[in-house]
């Protein structure tokens, strides 16, 4: 069984909030499921139920014996990203991993990486891979402008920044694919499940 | 027969083609956008006899200026909402609330609103922009949909569906505070349905169509360390380091990382929509 916890969100929404995103994805594909709400939101530790049919109570009697099925998605399909590792925070993020900027971008190159979940922006996908101890925090104060195809780091995350955007991660690269496009299905390139290996070209 | 347009001779500081907006894509990152005075501009549509989901134009502050290219002799029903303004037709004043004939060629002004921001223009045969995942709204935060409205542009009109629906008396559109339901996040703050409800507030003019921001004494934080990201909703109060809230409308990022105390009642979002840098607002438990 994993614990759930129940927070308010006005009278039409709920946020579940568990452990990791192992536990939230998993509980993700369970809400849909149940079809509860018209809106669900995976993120890091929680998932958004946003425009309840059914009261809040019911959701929190239904998942007090809520345990994960298992693996509940093959894996999806792999795209590899062409990547320049040049950005400018990669002297920082070598620092703070005590290592080489050629270690730092073995690492990326070397990283099976999975799409999580989506959001920030449209088809900000965030790709988890990295090791615990290879965390790293936001920048103290964000960029106004980070330019898109720019790829970054922020806690345990890698992202590719689908567009420009102001911006807090640390940057460490760049691709030219194309993350976002409105007129594609699906629109994100990076849909959850994907995983994603960075090629250096 | 010709298809019909609005040409685009003027628009003050902010015009945007709007509808229901594109709701249930947060999970894809994409924000839900769609008119911010909901009502106003549900009631535009109403009155010329439109669908629920027609586009209708978002004016704000008014200097909007457009003509009716259309066959001669045919016309088009229109309705101004939302914030109260002067209408002209071809120069003669013409109801604000009503659906108004405009005939071929004619030239429709909004001048600007005496309270308010925001008024919504409907046309009979709604305005058919092609949709971007299921919608007309023009999204500011993440410029999905239609381009900014600009001088130049030519707007089609569709194909008139019915007749214009009946006059309408609004119901009388309340004042006082906003009502608040508790949020998930409260404990990150110290007090904050209290401190919140227990203060007077002032309109940032850096409010917008991503959120209404907030000025007066700050919220204390209580805890201070970052929040992993999570799902928004509509309304949602999200609390900054710097204390100064800010309540989320419907360009809001689907996702944010500052912690969510309290959450607006739905049927009072629209007036975030209408009120003016400076303007005073409170707040208050909804019941």
């Amino acid at each position: 069984m994993v614990d759930v916890r129940v927070l308010p969100v006005g009278p039409r929404a709920v946020l579940l909030e568990v452990a990791d995103v192992a536990s939230a994805l998993a509980l993700a594909a369970h809400c849909r499921a149940a079809s509860w709400a018209s809106e669900v939101v995976p993120a890091a530790r929680t998932v958004l139920l946003d425009g309840l049919a059914v009261p809040p109570d019911r959701v929190a009697a239904a998942l007090t014996t809520w345990t994960p099925e298992g693996p509940t998605a093959a894996p999806g399909g792999l795209v590899e990203l062409p990547v320049v590792l040049d950005g400018e925070d990669l002297p920082d993020v070598a620092r703070l991993w005590d290592c080489t900027r050629v270690e730092v971008r073995a690492t990326l190159t070397t990283t099976t990486f999975t799409s999580a979940f989506c959001g920030f922006a449209p088809g900000f996908a965030y790709l988890s891979g990295l090791p615990a101890d290879r965390a790293v925090p936001r920048l103290p104060s964000p960029r106004p402008r980070v330019p898109a195809g720019s790829v970054a780091l922020a806690g345990e995350w890698a992202g590719v920044y689908p567009t420009a955007s102001p911006g807090g991660w640390r940057l460490v690269g760049r691709t030219d694919a194309t993350l976002w496009d409105a007129d594609r299905d699906p629109p994100a390139l990076l849909t959850p499940g994907t995983r994603v290996r960075f090629v250096e070209v | 027969m010709r298809s019909s347009a609005l040409g685009v001779a003027a628009t003050g500081p902010s015009v945007l083609l709007q509808d229901l907006g594109r709701p249930g894509l947060a999970h894809l990152g994409v924000p839900r956008a769609g008119a911010l005075d909901a009502p106003a501009a549900a009631l535009a549509r109403r009155l010329v006899g439109g669908a629920a989901d027609d586009a209708v134009l978002e004016v704000l502050l008014g200097g909007l200026e457009v003509v009716l290219e259309a066959d001669p002799g045919s016309g088009a029903w229109v309705a101004v909402t939302g914030a109260p303004c002067p209408v002209a037709v071809d120069g003669r004043a013409a109801p604000h609330g009503r659906a108004v004939w405009v005939p071929a060629g004619s030239r429709l002004v909004l001048g600007r609103p005496t309270t308010g921001l925001r008024c919504y223009l409907a046309v009979d045969g709604g305005l058919p922009v092609a949709e971007v995942l299921g919608s007309r709204s023009s999204d500011t935060l993440a410029g999905i949909g239609p381009a900014p409205v600009r001088v130049g542009d030519r707007l089609p009109v569709g194909v008139r569906r019915g007749e214009p629906g009946r006059a309408e008396v609004p119901p009388a559109r309340a004042t006082g505070p906003l009502r608040l339901h508790p949020g998930p996040r409260a404990e990150w703050c110290e007090d904050p349905l209290a401190a919140l409800t227990g203060r007077t507030w002032s309109v940032g003019a850096d409010s917008d169509r991503v959120g209404l921001r907030l000025h007066g004494e700050p919220l204390v934080r209580r805890r201070t360390e970052e929040l992993p990201s999570e799902g928004m909703v509509l309304g949602a109060v999200q609390v900054p380091p710097d204390g100064r809230p800010v309540v989320f409308l419907a360009d809001h990022p689907p996702t944010g990382g500052y912690p969510v105390v309290a959450v607006v009642e739905e049927a009072d979002l629209w007036r975030c929509a209408q009120l003016r840098p400076g303007e005073q607002v409170g707040f208050t438990r909804a019941r």
